[in-house]
């Protein structure tokens, strides 16, 4: 065998065991799920499977509520932040205005610093509305995104002019040739936003934390905080299934729409 | 209407719904921050009072504060690194044919998605003392286990460990794509030149991808100030304030101690860590386009 196959086989092994390594915690928790409490430290290939620990986490914690709280959590800020990005992207990407520069820059310090660390100060401000434990609450403090902007900006501004013009010519008024212009032709940047957006705020936990007290308002993330929490003594098959469970959505999303997740984390990050 | 107007009219009629929320959740919320931390805070009904920098004061001689600062710089000088040269090494091998490279990838990735708190959850039975996965592994070459995250000595690189699984294959993305959009001649060159392959990623692949690494390392370094989720789930800041991270620091003054005034400092110092990294990246990447 000539050096260059040898080495390429060898590195192919290599590539191979990091990812066996990666996958295992994810792995370790999908047996410990799947096989009576006994078997979470006894490895055996005959160990019985069992959906006992799917059941026993969902009656011990109120998940088909923290579901429904995330996905309405979820859902109403990547909605807004849609329409309201999209209305400032279109004015910051199509309008001269007095200020727009000095706007622009102000609107970028977000991207240094977020609401999660603005926390005490936004709690306040949640006080003062009386919105303190409601699902709004969690969402108001994202849905204008510095992010968001400068994503849909950069992608209105490729639009070529004539098009808008010609929109114009057939008096058609500003929102018209935005949503018949503009909106259509940039459908990968809002998918690519969408997925970044959805899986951030399904994943997002400090401010859900602090901004919530009950069950009727808790993300699936603070909920499996409490479920999961030692002082809770439930067993490690158990949380392995609650923590599956919520993450089930996001991993089913990834591993169908691998390809798409990969390049819109990538879009976002390069901006 | 005046077109000449209209196009600031309609300009500012745009950007005034989200201008508001930027507003009152962005802007607001700095200023206030900066205010509030001149201020003491409201004890037996009585109004705060103007204090000047004595809550600055009070930060400087905070050893808990030094020790969390602290604890931030050896998280991130400690996975940085760890996490980038992985993150290079995975990109190398993913962007090449071989069996199941999908598989490969994916696997890579995909605790980018997962959320921190559902990770936590995972990791936190490995290093359970006794039973978990790591005692169990020391006790099979019969070493005696270790309470790993109740040991100040063992628990901040514990968390350490986990950051690096979780970034390395979200990393990996952004030199996957670099390496996609190398030059071919230069590649080729190096292939007909005979270039050994460790060489050519030395001398040429390397360097070229600078300019991703230093988007990574930045994006790393912020990070560290942003994500604390885990500590909630693993050690809350203990053991003695071994894995106290200053956003955790943070957490605790407002939301346990309930001290604003202090909060306020914390989130103001916090502030300054961020917009001093960000200008410096901005910098960074400024001196750079002028060689290229």
């Amino acid at each position: 065998m000539e050096p260059s196959a040898f080495w390429h086989r060898i590195e192919t092994l290599a590539a191979w065991l990091l990812a066996l390594i990666w996958a295992a915690p994810l792995l370790y928790a999908f047996w410990a799920a799947f096989h009576p409490p006994h078997y979470a430290v006894h490895f055996s290939l005959t160990a019985p499977l069992t959906l006992a620990n799917f059941v026993e986490a969902w009656q011990t914690a109120p998940f088909a509520r923290y579901f429904l709280n995330t996905i309405l959590y979820t859902t109403t800020t990547t909605a807004l932040q849609f329409v309201l990005c999209t209305l400032a992207a279109y004015s910051f990407a199509c309008y001269d205005w007095k200020g727009r520069d000095i706007a622009f820059a102000l609107i970028l310090i977000q991207l240094m610093v977020m609401p999660d660390q603005l926390l005490v100060v936004n709690y306040q401000t949640m006080t003062a509305l009386k919105l303190v434990d409601s699902i709004p609450a969690i969402s108001l403090p994202y849905i204008a995104s510095a992010f968001g902007v400068f994503l849909l900006r950069q992608n209105f501004k490729q639009v070529p002019i004539a098009l808008a013009e010609a929109a114009r010519v057939e008096g058609a008024g500003p929102l018209t040739i935005l949503m018949k212009v503009y909106v259509p032709l940039s459908k990968s940047v809002y998918l690519a936003y969408g997925l970044v957006s959805v899986s951030w705020h399904w994943n997002n936990f400090l401010w859900p934390l602090v901004i919530t007290n009950s069950v009727t308002t808790r993300p699936i993330t603070v909920g499996l905080s409490i479920f999961g929490s030692p002082e809770n003594g439930v067993n490690f098959a158990i949380v392995s299934a609650g923590t599956l469970m919520s993450v089930a959505p996001l991993l089913v999303g990834f591993l169908l729409f691998q390809r798409q997740f990969v390049q819109s984390f990538m879009r976002a990050g390069i901006k | 209407m005046n077109p000449k107007i209209a196009r600031h009219v309609y300009g500012w009629l745009l950007f005034t719904p989200a201008a508001i929320f930027f507003i009152l959740f962005t802007h607001y919320p700095i200023v206030r921050s900066c205010f509030l931390s001149l201020f003491s805070n409201s004890r037996g009904g009585r109004p705060p009072e103007f204090v000047g920098l004595e809550n600055y004061h009070y930060l400087i001689d905070d050893p808990i504060f030094w020790q969390a600062l602290k604890n931030n710089l050896i998280y991130a000088f400690g996975t940085i690194p760890v996490t980038i040269c992985l993150a290079m090494l995975m990109a190398v091998w993913v962007n090449r044919q071989m069996a199941g490279r999908a598989f490969v990838r994916a696997a890579y990735f995909t605790p980018t998605i997962l959320p921190m708190i559902a990770i936590a959850n995972i990791w936190l039975f490995f290093y359970t003392p006794g039973i978990g996965l790591f005692d169990n592994i020391l006790q099979y070459f019969g070493y005696p286990g270790r309470n790993w995250l109740g040991n100040p000595d063992t628990a901040l690189a514990c968390l350490m460990v986990i950051a690096v699984w979780k970034d390395a294959g979200f990393f990996m993305i952004f030199y996957l794509a670099a390496l996609q959009g190398l030059p071919k001649d230069v590649i080729e060159a190096g292939r007909i030149e005979g270039a050994g392959r460790f060489y050519f990623f030395r001398r040429v692949t390397f360097p070229l991808l600078m300019p991703t690494t230093v988007f990574v390392v930045f994006n790393a370094l912020i990070n560290t100030f942003r994500i604390i989720d885990h500590i909630f789930i693993l050690t809350k800041g203990g053991p003695d304030n071994a894995t106290e991270l200053l956003l955790y620091y943070l957490f605790q003054t407002a939301f346990e101690f309930w001290d604003t005034a202090y909060a306020a400092v914390l989130t103001v110092v916090i502030m300054a860590i961020l917009m001093t990294l960000a200008l410096a990246q901005f910098k960074v990447l400024e001196r750079r386009t002028h060689y290229q």
